[in-house]
């Protein structure tokens, strides 16, 4: 018998698949499917102060292993997400769930971060300071360390809940940023949101996605986020969500040896709707493969020393 | 929605461009007219939506235009391969509407759903008619099938080089009929909106990412919000449309 729990922060998971904002919505369409509640938690579509409608289609671009996408954080708004969509989810969902929180100004910030405080169900706040796809604010706030720590510390001081921030790699040193949260207080650090891309039709000579820019995901950019997990482990003491690219259980404990300690699971959900429940069930025949008894064991093994 | 695996039993060029493919497979997941399919293929990242032809007890009709490299790879598909395949997908037409006449205008390889259509309607005991609409005789397929299911079909063409010359709106002139339902390219979309007397309903299409509602990828905005086409479409009522 395998144990495949983990904790964030003293949040703990049964197991450390999380399906990544943005790629589960509410986590319906997918309870439809099958029983969600194999999941170690999960973390629900991006939300901001107003609700927003998004960027104009096309949105979405394909890549060889992968997509990209430029949706722009469409959302009902935070008083929607709590009093409606948070209710549903917790109808049918009854783990810990992490609330993926994206803001325009250090207020709108501390503001969603205030209402997550309160929400139900809600274990961790997941601070999106990384999106590529939306003009002002967003992932501006994730590639300068000072602007960061701002961040940080303005969401720290209104939620007692974890903080974990979600960086962006499209910066010069990631390990900077995240160093620059975790001295602002945060609890620990998700990583990372999409790569900035691009794609072009070449019969109409223009970028496919209608924003022309879209952040590119998918088992594509996995070797980018272990090194950069790995890279993070190394500059901070505080836990890391790793993701980018998880398609199998062999991701998750290669993340997790990078130094995760828990796991999102993004783009693989939209090519397979069972993707993270079938992760989660090859987990514990794959550790039993790898000799592995207690999963948190690995968690930075592939490091020295 | 289901996730299942079918089997190719035949695929054929049967216009210009334009393959048929039957599949064989579990097909209780579709239960309307105008849904979709959302078919993975060996080396593409995102799987391809395909409107549904004709359905029955373990068969699914696909007809698709080649235009990429998806549908390249679909042509090139073999009898006896299988494919994974998540159906069901989008709300399809609502039939309960449709009046005694509704008239059905398709636009090349915006026909395939319209004759699944024809055929619910047909059994429902209504009066169909068909226009369908292609660029050029060498495209055009499927106006025998729609006749064979007693459907009056009016075929028109661009270069006038089969049927009626010109666009799938110069052959609505002088029908008479209860609602309208439509797909096709965008411009005749459109077009159809403005010439048309009745309510009806327009089924639309859009670059996907998931195709089941989960990734936004494909909303648009409409006078009743944002919709998914994927899952709150692909079929939008007229009155809800901002062009």
């Amino acid at each position: 018998m395998v144990d495949t729990s983990v904790s964030l922060s003293g949040v703990r998971l049964d197991n450390p698949v999380i399906p990544a904002s943005g790629t589960f919505g509410y986590g319906y369409e997918f309870a439809e499917l099958y029983d969600i509640n194999c999941l170690g938690s999960l973390s629900f579509k991006g939300t901001t102060r107003d609700p927003r409608f998004g960027n104009p289609t096309p949105r979405i671009a394909e890549a060889d292993m992968g997509l990209l996408n430029a949706v722009g954080l469409q959302n009902p708004g935070v008083e929607k997400v709590i009093d409606e969509e948070l209710p549903k989810l917790r109808s049918v969902f009854h783990k810990p769930i992490v609330a993926n929180i994206s803001g325009f100004s250090i207020d709108e910030y501390t503001y969603l971060a205030g209402r997550m405080d309160e929400a139900q169900g809600v274990a961790i706040v997941e601070v999106n300071i990384s999106c590529p796809n939306v003009h002002a604010g967003g992932m501006s706030f994730g590639t300068d360390p000072r602007s960061a720590y701002e961040v940080t510390r303005a969401v720290k001081s209104a939620t007692s809940k974890p903080v974990y921030m979600k960086l962006t790699p499209n910066v010069t040193s990631i390990s900077a940023i995240a160093k620059a949260c975790e001295d602002a207080g945060a609890d620990g650090i998700s990583m990372i949101n999409t790569l900035l891309a691009m794609r072009i039709d070449i019969k109409r000579r223009r970028p496919i996605i209608a924003n022309k820019t879209g952040g590119l995901s998918g088992p594509c950019v996995l070797p980018v986020a272990v090194r950069m997990v790995y890279e993070v482990y190394e500059a901070v003491k505080i836990p890391i969500i790793g993701m980018g690219g998880v398609s199998s259980a062999e991701d998750v404990v290669e993340m997790m040896l990078a130094g995760a300690t828990a796991v999102e699971v993004g783009a693989a959900n939209l090519k397979d709707p069972y993707a993270s429940k079938r992760i989660v069930e090859a987990l514990p025949e794959l550790m039993e493969r790898l000799g592995i008894t207690r999963l948190s064991d690995i968690i930075g093994g592939a490091h020295n020393g | 929605m289901l996730k299942t695996k079918f089997t190719v039993r035949a695929s054929r060029e049967i216009a210009l461009n334009t393959w048929e493919l039957h599949l064989t497979g579990d097909t209780s997941g579709i239960v309307r007219p105008g849904q979709f399919v959302n078919i993975e293929l060996p080396g593409l990242y995102l799987r391809r939506p395909i409107s549904v032809c004709d359905w029955g007890e373990g068969s699914l009709t696909l007809i698709y235009k080649v235009v990429g490299r998806g549908t390249a790879l679909m042509a090139g598909l073999k009898i006896g391969e299988e494919l994974d395949i998540l159906t069901g997908l989008g709300n399809g037409y609502d039939t309960a509407e449709s009046g005694g006449r509704p008239l059905l205008i398709g636009g090349g390889a915006g026909v395939p759903p319209l004759y699944a259509l024809a055929k619910v309607l047909k059994g429902e005991g209504k009066s169909p008619t068909a226009i369908l609409g292609f660029n050029t005789r060498e495209e055009v397929f499927y106006t025998e099938e729609f006749s064979a299911l007693g459907v009056e079909t009016r075929v028109a063409t661009a270069d006038g080089s089969l049927g009626i010359r010109g666009f799938v709106t110069d052959a609505m002139e002088g029908l008479n009929y209860s609602y309208v339902y439509t797909c096709g390219p965008m411009p005749m979309l459109r077009a159809v909106y403005e010439k048309m007397s009745t309510s009806g309903q327009f089924s639309f299409e859009e670059r996907m990412g998931c195709g089941f509602g989960a990734c936004m990828g494909c909303s648009i905005e409409t006078k009743d919000g944002s919709k998914r086409i994927c899952k709150d479409g692909p079929v939008l009522k007229r009155e809800e449309i901002i062009w």
